[in-house]
């Protein structure tokens, strides 16, 4: 799902119209106010223009908007997915040292990616929601990066 | 020696008979069975579209050269001599051009209880595509 749609983070929400075609591509949604706080992100302002879309009472993104609004993926990211899958397959087959080393350079290509990044964490016996995963997300903020990067919504 | 070499790709293994790990070949035979392309004349052909490739480097005698091929076929392609196993991801130009085109990628998951579902068993609805972790 990740690979087939370029999705580097989660949540991550799209809209398919009726046709299946991509009405709104890949963004930042949550469903409730929940982790508003630590997210900064209103669900609010999103579940509003989905229910109109929904009721037919508003509109989707335009497909010029929805391309403009598009990030597609690199070479760095595809390669990226290919250690991942690569370092997946060693550590079912249990050898996971022989896997982190993959794991690193997936990282390494793509270091936005935190399905990767973060996806990988409890097969490393790294904590996906404790100091492990703070730390790359402290490192990556420190660096100037948004952990979430919402599309910008036409008016 | 000749060794089995586990090639992942599209979401599937395949076990492949190598002559040498460190430059691992396909069989020309398993090149339409194991990954959809046939060798012409004209280059690596997918029904009617061809993608021009150097045959020469291509073409060896224990088989098709797996680095040649990911390279004209723009898939990138890391290996593990150890383990004699490599993983051929897909082409950003293929998934870019898929997502460029709007068409939504269809795709199959299994439920909670095991039974399929198609993106595109939701045709003539509206969806919303949620992707979520629990980690």
């Amino acid at each position: 799902m990740a690979d087939l749609y370029g999705m580097i983070n989660v949540p991550t929400i799209l809209w398919i119209d009726e046709e299946g075609r991509i009405a709104r591509p890949n963004d930042v949604a949550f469903g409730s106010n929940d982790f508003k706080e630590m997210t900064g992100i209103d669900s609010e302002a999103h579940l509003e223009r989905l229910r109109a879309w929904v009721r037919g009472e508003g509109p989707a993104m335009t497909p010029a908007e929805t391309r403009a609004a598009q990030t597609l993926p690199t070479a760095a990211e595809q390669e990226a997915r290919a250690e991942f899958t690569l370092a997946w397959w060693l550590s079912q087959q249990g050898h996971t040292e022989d896997a982190e080393p993959h794991y690193v350079r997936a990282g390494e290509l793509a270091p936005h990616d935190f399905t990767i990044r973060r996806g990988s964490m409890p097969i490393r016996g790294l904590d996906p929601m404790g100091d492990d995963f703070m730390k790359i997300v402290t490192e990556w903020s420190e660096a100037g990066n948004a952990f979430y990067r919402p599309i910008e919504t036409p008016a | 020696m000749a060794t089995t070499l586990t090639l992942l790709h599209d979401g599937r293994s395949d076990e492949i008979t190598v002559a040498d790990p460190a430059r691992p070949a396909i069989p020309a035979g398993a090149l339409e069975e194991t990954l959809g392309w046939d060798l012409q004349p004209e280059g690596l052909c997918q029904g009617p579209m061809c993608i021009p490739v150097d045959q020469s480097a291509l073409v060896r005698e224990d088989g098709l050269d797996l680095g040649v091929l990911a390279g004209a076929l723009q898939r990138p392609l890391v290996t593990d001599e150890k383990h004699t196993v490599a993983s051929l991801g897909a082409s950003h130009h293929e998934r870019g051009d898929a997502l460029a085109s709007l068409d939504a990628p269809d795709f199959t998951l299994p439920d909670l209880d095991g039974n399929l579902h198609s993106l595109g068993d939701q045709r003539g609805k509206k969806v919303l595509l949620v992707a979520y972790a629990s980690w």
